[in-house]
């Protein structure tokens, strides 16, 4: 069911990521498709961010990161020198734990992106892939008669989806995000996981949560980490009935330490 | 893999878990006595003990109710995975399957008061070693359930065989004796009721262990490796139901 015959439209490979002289991610290798959702689950510090954030290089930012290994999109290193990094986080988008959006207006926050990348000729056409991105990110009807307001002034819940409009506008192929819940209340995280179920299948998306009946829910596809390496990947339906390893079984049954 | 000998970081769980595991062995050491009592009250015809056993079915169904009503309660409070998931899963299905094996036993109870105690049928004579064999898979079934033991699981399985043998061939002996003995179709009737009681208790020992088999491995029986397919139970009931 949840199998695919598309090549994947990311691959790691052996991914090594050291901070400083402390390694953080010890030879990750996996595969991202477009038609499964994969949720990144494991306990705090096991490096799920850190891996996260190699699939678009925002350890770039770190400074004392350092990545090794091969990850690539659409078969295209995604590290090599040719690899434009802005345009590389224009396709693969990031939504992170807090909504932070720009201290600009709802239209501008969602027009950022498609300005600098020059997605829109002109401004009807800017106009539209705000819309269909508000769309799409199930925001429009909540915000289509207050555009020029600030984008702080939303709600945690509607700021979140905001963001993810955000990452939509620039028409990514991959979107990651990393703990987009946590902030949010029930029915705030609700939307998203609705959200989700909506964009899968056009975008590639990888989410890492803390909440195990967030991944059981929203992914078709669960990795499990710990201590820095990747445990068990698996299709979720098998790793929260039947996982195969051990130390998968004792986190998800709250066994762990 | 082994089931995981860690506690839960959250103790109450445990405690919960411990709760349910002590009402399932309750329940079915109920109707395994009962079973026991049934058999043991229409050998010696002990009225008496065949009303306790009547009675002793109501605490059975009480049971019942409560193994369900805190598996429900588990899954919603503590959204178990993995193995708790299936174990709690087990549990609501077995406490199912081992009321019926009380109202079963019941039933044999309830025949005992009717059956002509002077009245001697031979043909009925393997009727104790059949109810033996299955109070032992009743008694299997539930020792696999409590040592969370897959390979005993598949035993009684395996062993459900001689229960259904004895079946067919008391069967076919109280047939031939009531077409001979015709003033004994009344009370030869009645065991074989009896005989069919217990051949059902058969398979609900085995409803059971594949439930503790799908418990312990996260697989059904039927899709176990082929290969170790020796002591696999025998599908073929022929002229048994
Ligand atoms: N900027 C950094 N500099 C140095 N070490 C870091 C940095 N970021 C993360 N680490 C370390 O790398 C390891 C992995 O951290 P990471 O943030 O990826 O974990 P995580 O799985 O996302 O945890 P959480 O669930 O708490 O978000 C941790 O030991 C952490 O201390
Ligand atoms: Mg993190």
């Amino acid at each position: 069911m949840t199998e695919t015959v598309s090549a994947p439209k990311m691959s790691a490979h052996d991914v090594k990521v050291f901070y400083g002289d402390k390694q953080a991610i010890k030879g990750v290798s996996i595969d991202i498709d477009m038609d499964n959702v994969v949720a990144f689950i494991g306990p705090s510090g096991c490096g799920k961010s850190t891996f996260l954030r190699t699939l678009n290089r925002m350890n770039d930012t770190i400074p004392t990161a350092r990545v090794e290994g091969d990850i690539t999109l659409d078969g295209e290193n995604i590290y090599s020198s040719k690899m434009d990094v802005v345009q590389l986080r224009a396709r693969v988008g990031m939504v992170f734990q807090k909504p932070n959006p720009f201290p600009k207006s709802i239209y501008d926050n969602v027009a950022y992106g498609p300005r600098i990348h020059g997605l829109a000729p002109n401004k009807a056409e800017l106009d539209q892939i705000v819309e269909n991105s508000l769309v799409r990110a199930g925001l429009w009807n909540e915000v289509k008669d207050r555009l020029s307001e600030s984008g702080t002034a939303l709600s945690g819940g509607q700021q979140q989806r905001l963001c993810i409009a955000r990452a939509i506008a620039v028409d990514p192929e991959v979107i990651l995000m990393d703990e987009p819940c946590s902030a949010l209340d029930p029915i705030a995280t609700a939307k998203i996981e609705e959200l989700i179920h909506e964009l899968r299948g056009r975008y590639a998306i990888v989410i890492v949560t803390h909440n195990m009946q967030q991944a059981a829910r929203v992914s078709q596809k669960t990795a499990f980490f710990h201590l820095g390496t990747m445990v068990e990947y698996g299709d979720t339906s098998d790793i929260f009935t039947n996982p195969r390893e051990e130390r998968t079984r004792d986190y998800i049954t709250g066994r762990y330490g | 893999m082994n089931h995981s000998q860690n506690e839960h970081t959250l103790k109450a769980f445990d405690g919960d878990l411990i709760t349910l595991r002590g009402l399932i062995a309750e329940i079915g050491g109920r109707a395994e006595k009962a079973v026991e009592g049934a058999m043991t009250a229409l050998a010696t015809n002990d009225l008496d003990l065949a009303r306790q056993v009547v009675e002793g079915d109501k605490r059975i169904d009480a049971l019942e109710e409560q193994i369900d009503r805190m598996v429900i309660q588990t899954i919603a409070l503590r959204a178990p995975m993995a193995d708790d998931l299936r174990e709690l899963v087990a549990a609501l299905k077995i406490s199912g399957v081992v009321e019926r094996i009380g109202d079963y036993a019941k039933n044999i109870a309830k025949r005992v008061a009717l059956i002509d105690a002077d009245q001697h049928i031979e043909a009925a004579r393997l009727l104790p070693a059949m109810a033996d064999a299955t109070r032992q898979l009743v008694d299997d079934a539930f020792t696999a359930f409590a040592r969370r033991d897959a390979d005993l699981a598949v035993a009684v399985c395996a062993q459900d065989k001689t229960v259904d043998d004895f079946y067919n061939s008391i069967f076919r002996a109280l047939i031939a004796h009531m077409i001979e003995n015709p003033e004994h179709v009344g009370a030869g009737t009645h065991l074989l009721f009896i005989a069919k009681n217990l051949e059902r208790i058969g398979d609900h020992a085995t409803n059971v262990s594949e439930m503790v088999y799908f418990a312990v491995t996260g697989q059904s029986m039927n899709e176990r490796e082929r290969g170790d397919d020796a002591l696999a139970p025998d599908t073929d009931r022929s002229g048994a139901s």
